[in-house]
């Protein structure tokens, strides 16, 4: 049974029309990267999954199990974040949010959680550091950390190593594809079209409409690949 | 009669003289309470760049101020609460659409309320003849602290117990939503809730900050101890723990100073967090290298 079901998705804004025909599923275990230009819609997609965005036409389904609860949201970072004085314990704990109910303050399981997550993420030294004050790579970790804290079924990553360096964004493909052998679903928008076929199971391509769907080997044997495939690698490596 | 037997005095003696009057001890205990309030939520209102809507809203409660004086109504809570809360959700919503330019919207009703309050007092002088002293009353907040009834210090009391409640209640969700509204939206969360929740504690505290220091001044009471916490400290609750120490103290020092000195209450709270800004900026940069 699959955790998501897109049919026919229409995106856009103001009544017009970004990207459609846009049909696909993602299943346990999974772990899909969503490529396209600029402005295809990547966004605005997973916005659609998450429920923060209505589609122009179609249906966005939750499978067997699934509820807003389990989905995990990596955003792209805001400029109110860069300069927000927070622990990234605080940071990290808050992802326990939707466990609060009407209790004002998080329980000991939400905050062992939260501590967990840490570790896992390598934050544990950097606990009571000010999240301002950290690298582009910390902080990536951080708001990982706390889509964990909410979930470990799926979790949805926009764009997480924009603006990252080279070996950093390795090591953060690196920590996405260990959660991913470890059982955490994963719906990932990328613009580094190389690492995305390196290290997804399936690829969406998205343009006008929906490009590609299916797994990755495929993908590479696929006209999508050869025609704009290229050209968007060849993008990501002049940019 | 009360300056000439207080100038005979020293400093101390001076303060003990004051605090014999009952007024004068309403006006320590709401001033520190209005001052708690006001900077708990000052951190949230800077990050989430809504210090604009604070603005407007004092601008707005002038407005209604006005209108509830001329209309003689005993207690000008009545009609000022409400409608400040109102204006404060009708702000919220139109701040959140992109169409329509939010600050524009906000400052074109901040200064219609303004004008409308100073048109209203012109025409229908309330009673007394010293309009511009009325004005300057309702904009700085010269003395009303000192003129505080049994009621207004109760009904001021009571709604700083609630508003510190609610927000101890709501912290952990007031920082999700500062932090990061899309992921609290994302996880099914009513983060539109909690703005409009946070919009209308903003109301409440601009209106019983009114009290202290005047509708122009009080964005200044909620946005300044934040500012300066937010120079020093690491952690969102150190923030807030810190700006609320510093406004109390800022609150306090700033009215035994005009108690004892006469110099206008408001302007002197103002001055005093400015200063403290001052020292923090210093610190932040400081502690920084």
């Amino acid at each position: 049974m699959a955790y998501i079901t897109c049919d026919n998705l229409a995106l856009g804004y103001d009544g017009r029309v970004i990207t459609e025909d846009i049909s696909f599923s993602v299943g346990k275990g999974d772990y899909l990267c969503i490529v396209g230009e600029n402005g295809a819609g990547k966004s605005t997609l997973m916005k659609t999954i998450l429920g923060l965005n209505s589609p122009m036409r179609g249906t966005v389904e939750y499978g067997e199990g699934i509820s807003k609860k389990d989905l995990g949201y990596l955003p792209q970072q805001t400029v109110v974040q860069q300069d927000f004085p927070a622990s990234v314990y605080e940071i990290v704990l808050s992802g326990a949010l939707s466990n609060l109910g009407f209790r004002p303050f998080y329980r000991k399981e939400d905050k062992k959680r939260a501590e967990a997550a840490m570790e896992r993420m390598g934050l544990t030294d950097l606990r009571n550091r000010c999240y301002r004050l950290l690298s582009g790579g910390q902080q990536q970790r951080v708001l990982l950390a706390r889509a964990l804290v909410a979930t470990e079924k799926l979790l949805l990553l926009d764009e997480p190593v924009s603006g990252l360096d080279p070996r950093v964004t390795t090591e953060m493909y690196e920590l996405i594809q260990t959660l991913n052998k470890d059982g955490v679903t994963v719906i990932m928008i990328s613009h580094d079209i190389e690492m995305a076929v390196r290290y997804a199971s399936h690829i969406l391509h998205l343009g006008r409409k929906q490009m590609f769907f299916g797994p990755t080997k495929e993908y590479l044997d696929s006209d999508a690949w050869k025609i704009f495939g290229r050209a968007l690698d060849e993008q990501t490596k002049e940019g | 009669m009360v300056m000439v037997l207080a100038e005979n005095m020293g400093i101390w003696d001076k303060l003990m003289y004051y605090l014999e009057f009952p007024f004068v001890r309403y006006a320590l205990i709401v001033g520190c309470l209005v001052a708690l309030c006001s900077s708990l939520l000052g951190v949230t209102l800077v990050l989430k760049r809504y210090s604009f809507i604070g603005d407007g809203l004092s601008h707005v409660a002038f407005g209604v101020m006005a209108v509830a004086a001329v209309l003689r109504l005993t207690n000008e809570m009545i009609l000022v609460m409400p409608l400040t809360i109102l204006a404060a959700i009708l702000l919220l919503q139109t701040g959140e659409k992109a169409r329509v330019k939010g600050d524009a919207a906000i400052a074109m009703v901040s200064v219609s309320a303004l004008a409308i309050g100073y048109m209203v007092m012109n025409l229908f002088p309330a009673n007394s003849s010293n309009i511009s002293g009325d004005v300057c009353t309702t904009l700085f907040g010269s003395t009303s602290i000192l003129t505080l009834t049994t009621t207004e210090v109760t009904v001021s009391v009571v709604l700083s117990a609630v508003v510190i409640a609610l927000y101890v209640y709501l912290y952990n969700r007031i920082f999700a939503v500062t932090f990061d509204e899309n992921f609290v939206r994302a996880t099914g969360m009513p983060a539109r809730r909690y703005n409009l929740i946070i919009a209308v504690i903003i109301a409440v505290i601009i209106v019983l900050g009114m009290n202290l220091v005047g509708s122009l001044l009080i964005s200044a009471l909620v946005i300044f101890p934040a500012l300066s916490a937010m120079r020093v400290m690491h952690t969102f609750r150190g923030v807030v723990i810190l700006s609320a120490c510093i406004s109390l103290f800022a609150a306090l020092t700033g009215m035994l100073i005009s108690i004892l000195s006469s110099t206008p209450v408001g302007a002197t709270i103002v001055s005093v967090d400015l200063v403290v800004y001052g020292i923090f900026l210093l610190l932040g940069r400081i502690l920084r290298r």
